[in-house]
């Protein structure tokens, strides 16, 4: 069996999750077997994980696991693992997963590879990011059970009408695999992650200001895409830290990255250059970022990132 | 109570990475060690600061490594800190280093182990939740503010879009990232008292590595930039439509 950990809230289930799944089937094809997808916590409508490749859906349904708990979610899909026999088990690569996929592979004593970019090998070689996106690494997992925490973006997704076996099932918790207690929650709702962003919008020091951060909101938000930033920018506290991509920020794909202001230090590239298409803004010729982009824009950003927002509307207008 | 950090070397973020032995190993000359700076500037930091208020009693770090990490440690004790152990073992694998950290912080008994959240060279961000499972201890990852009073910790979280305050008694162990403290730079002081402070060397145990790299390649280079001319955007949203197929 290949297990996979579908994580959902209140219900909704995000996109980098069916990739899992589909990843997982993949897997599954390969080896003859089946995908199984497990839930924790109260959720509906199951049986549609079938449409992305699960054949069975383990479904916890202990509202206690409606927040994050790595312990008790660990426990859980550990369990589920052995008593289904699972020769791999699929997680997307996200601040859940590296809560809990760490704890699992312990727990079994399985290899973990953490942010696999391709499927693994007959080997059980998988492919990787390493040094923040400057290289891949090629890595074997030496174990029976093998544990994979996939990057988002780096699959892509099938969907089918088929669904899935939904059965319902309880574990045996003790009172310590709850010892964290949630206090308080603050979701942002309606953002795309900038992890699973397929279009991302980028500032950096030559914006000059927070105050300027108006003109890429609008274009963001003409294009659906999430905002980023670049390092001095989240330090001098214009924009939140969690916008901030390069090597001690986040590591992102999306296939389309625009960078605004942004000269392109080697920190920075190694976090953004496996998005598949880059376009930089810059009025500095001689900015390094030209080298690793596919569409450059020389001048004032200031006069051209507003006139590339109404290009896009047009665009929209005449594709709509 | 007592605070174990666990401190990784990686290279300079500025290195340029290259392999050697047909692409089987990082080529190691020319690069600058630093400490990975999730565990300086944050989980270090932050225990030292828990230590200057009289929460902490004591600050010990651990770093899994060969003798090229000593400067690394001892920079770190240098930021501060009582006393480090290096325990003498090379090893990419997550479940091997943890095993390592969890055989000592069990003999020497912690209330709190801190990591950062993730080491910038292998990404793996395992460390910290491997070390709490074979503890059997809960663990909370990335965490942007940590405050002990009366042996719980409150823990300020990222989650998955958004943030979370936890509550946690102690023992725990906690994933710190950026908002948990501000870098420091050692001072002189700080240099001269870590020459002398306890940096022991503790023979690793037998266990196994789950993982190993087999190779390593460099990513496909971009085929060159297409300037566009800054008054025709048209020319460019055409493009991304139809030549990049990313609109």
């Amino acid at each position: 069996m290949i297990l996979v950990f579908a994580e959902q809230n209140n219900g909704n289930f995000k996109k980098a999750t069916f990739e899992a799944i589909h990843y997982a089937s993949k897997i599954a094809q390969s080896a003859g077997t089946q995908v199984c997808a497990v839930v924790l916590g109260e959720a509906a409508n199951l049986s549609l994980l079938g449409n992305y490749g699960a054949q069975k859906v383990i479904h916890i349904t202990d509202a206690r696991l409606n927040n994050l708990e790595a312990k008790a979610y660990s426990k859980a899909i550990s369990n589920i693992a052995t008593q289904e026999n699972a020769q791999y088990i699929i997680f997307s690569n996200n601040n859940t997963s590296k809560a809990v996929a760490p704890r699992v592979a312990a727990r079994l004593k399985a290899g973990l590879v953490v942010g696999a970019t391709s499927l693994p090998n007959a080997e059980g070689v998988v492919k990787k990011s390493v040094f923040a996106g400057k290289a891949f690494a090629f890595v074997k997992m030496n174990s029976a059970v093998k544990v994979i925490s996939l990057t988002p973006n780096s699959f892509g997704i099938e969907a089918t009408e088929a669904t899935a076996e939904v059965i319902s099932q309880s574990i045996d918790f003790a009172a310590n695999d709850f010892a964290v207690k949630v206090e308080n929650v603050n979701k942002v709702t309606g953002i795309v992650p900038l992890g699973e962003a397929e279009l991302v919008v980028s500032g950096g020091r030559g914006l000059k200001g927070p105050e300027n951060w108006g003109i890429l909101e609008n274009l963001a938000t003409e294009l659906g895409a999430t905002l980023a930033c670049s390092r001095p920018v989240a330090d001098s506290h214009w924009r939140p830290h969690h916008e901030h991509v390069g090597q001690t920020g986040g590591t992102i794909r999306p296939n389309l990255y625009i960078a605004v202001g942004i000269s392109g230090a080697i920190q920075h590239l190694a976090g953004v250059n496996s998005s598949k298409t880059i376009v930089v803004i810059n009025k500095d010729a001689e900015a390094p970022f030209f080298k690793a982009a596919d569409y450059g824009v020389l001048g004032d950003a200031f006069e051209i990132v507003p006139r590339l927002t109404e290009a896009f509307k047009k665009y929209k207008a005449s594709h709509a | 109570m007592k605070i174990l950090v666990c401190i990784t070397k990686a290279p300079d973020t500025t290195t340029k990475v290259a392999f050697s032995d047909n692409d089987t190993k990082l080529n190691e000359a020319g690069i600058q060690w630093i400490i990975n700076p999730y565990d300086e500037w944050y989980s270090l930091v932050r225990a030292l600061e828990l230590k200057e208020a009289g929460v902490a009693s004591a600050v010990h770090m651990i770093t899994v490594g060969k003798a090229d990490a000593e400067p690394v440690i001892r920079k770190a004790l240098a930021l501060g800190g009582d006393e480090a152990v290096r325990i003498d073992a090379d090893s990419n694998d997550s479940f091997f280093v943890a095993t390592q950290i969890a055989n000592y912080a069990k003999t020497n008994g912690y209330d709190l182990v801190l990591t950062g959240k993730e080491s910038i060279d292998y990404h793996n961000a395992s460390t910290g939740a491997m070390v709490a499972e074979l503890l059997d201890l809960p663990y909370i990852t990335h965490a942007t503010k940590l405050d002990i009073s009366g042996g719980v910790a409150t823990v300020n979280r990222e989650i998955e879009g958004g943030e979370e305050t936890n509550s946690c008694a102690l023992p725990l162990v906690v994933s710190c990232q950026k908002g948990m403290a501000e870098a420091r730079i050692p001072n002189m002081r700080g240099i001269m008292a870590a020459r002398t402070k306890p940096l022991n060397v503790v023979a690793a145990s037998a266990d196994e590595a789950l993982t190993s790299i087999i190779s390593y390649e460099m990513p496909i280079q971009k085929q060159g930039v297409k300037m566009i001319d800054e008054n025709n955007m048209d020319e460019l949203v055409k493009l991304l439509h139809e030549e990049a197929k990313v609109i």
